[in-house]
């Protein structure tokens, strides 16, 4: 089970995820993103703070965005991953392709910083 | 000790999966990160079977256990009445392929191999069973 919360500040789109994301619930992590995407947004920081698990359907939500974003020109930056969580990034190299910050300090310091 | 459970192919049932695996090995004084991982394994191969052998029907069942032996040594089994299927006959595609394919599978598989010792398949009293084993500290 996943909820999902979005809350714009400034000119950042912060979506919140709590809870669980396996291939049950990775729609609703892609649904969000699409709709902050479709929105306009062009500055999206993913807060995992309250995620307690993914699995690799959520992993290729994330993945399938990268070129999309990239093409229009959208940053995206992941922050607060508990230490479970970071680890499966990690376990597939996948800690090196997304854009992931421990802090919302930070986070919001490198949407800022990165060029596309 | 061998444990026990019995899931209905239905992915919103892999929760439940990760409960009894979390649950069961929860006085093994397996580290949070390492469990996390055998979780997800177990999570995958659940999910996998589910998706391409059963094609999410809540009405087929698969049988897990768990079994702690004496040396450590974890050894999970996945028995399926249905087709098999094989992760080690399946080729992961690259990450970069799945980038720009926008695929959204295919990396279960990576992780379920990266984490698990092994991973094999096997025929017993006409079923098929994945048996998965991992050495824990």
């Amino acid at each position: 089970m996943v909820h999902i919360k979005r809350i714009q500040e400034g000119n950042v789109d912060i979506i919140s995820v709590i809870g669980e994301i396996d291939a049950s619930s990775s729609i609703e992590l892609d649904l969000s993103i699409a709709k902050s995407v479709g929105e306009g947004h062009k500055n999206i920081l993913v807060d995992c703070n309250a995620l307690e698990y993914i699995s690799s359907a959520g992993l290729g939500v994330f993945m399938s965005y990268i070129d999309e974003l990239s093409d229009k020109g959208i940053k995206m930056v992941l922050f607060g991953l508990k230490e479970k969580v970071a680890s499966t990034f990690q376990i597939l190299g996948l800690a090196d392709l997304l854009h992931i910050t421990e802090s919302k300090e930070e986070a919001k310091k490198k949407v800022h910083d990165l060029s596309i | 000790m061998i444990y026990r459970y019995s899931i209905g192919c239905s992915l919103s049932n892999l929760k439940g999966a990760r409960d009894f695996v979390r649950k069961s090995l929860e006085g093994q004084h397996i580290p949070e990160v390492e469990l996390g991982a055998i979780t997800l394994a177990v999570d995958e191969m659940c999910s996998n079977l589910m998706i391409h052998a059963h094609h999410c029907n809540p009405n087929d069942h698969l049988e897990l256990s768990i079994q702690v032996k004496e040396d450590k040594q974890l050894v999970f089994e996945i028995i399926d009445s249905a087709s098999v299927f094989d992760i080690n006959k399946f080729n992961e595609p690259a990450l970069e392929n799945l980038i720009h394919e926008k695929r959204k599978g295919g990396l279960g598989i990576r992780l379920v191999k990266s984490i698990m010792d092994q991973v094999e398949y096997l025929k017993r009293d006409g079923k098929n069973v994945c048996r998965m084993s991992k050495k824990i500290p």
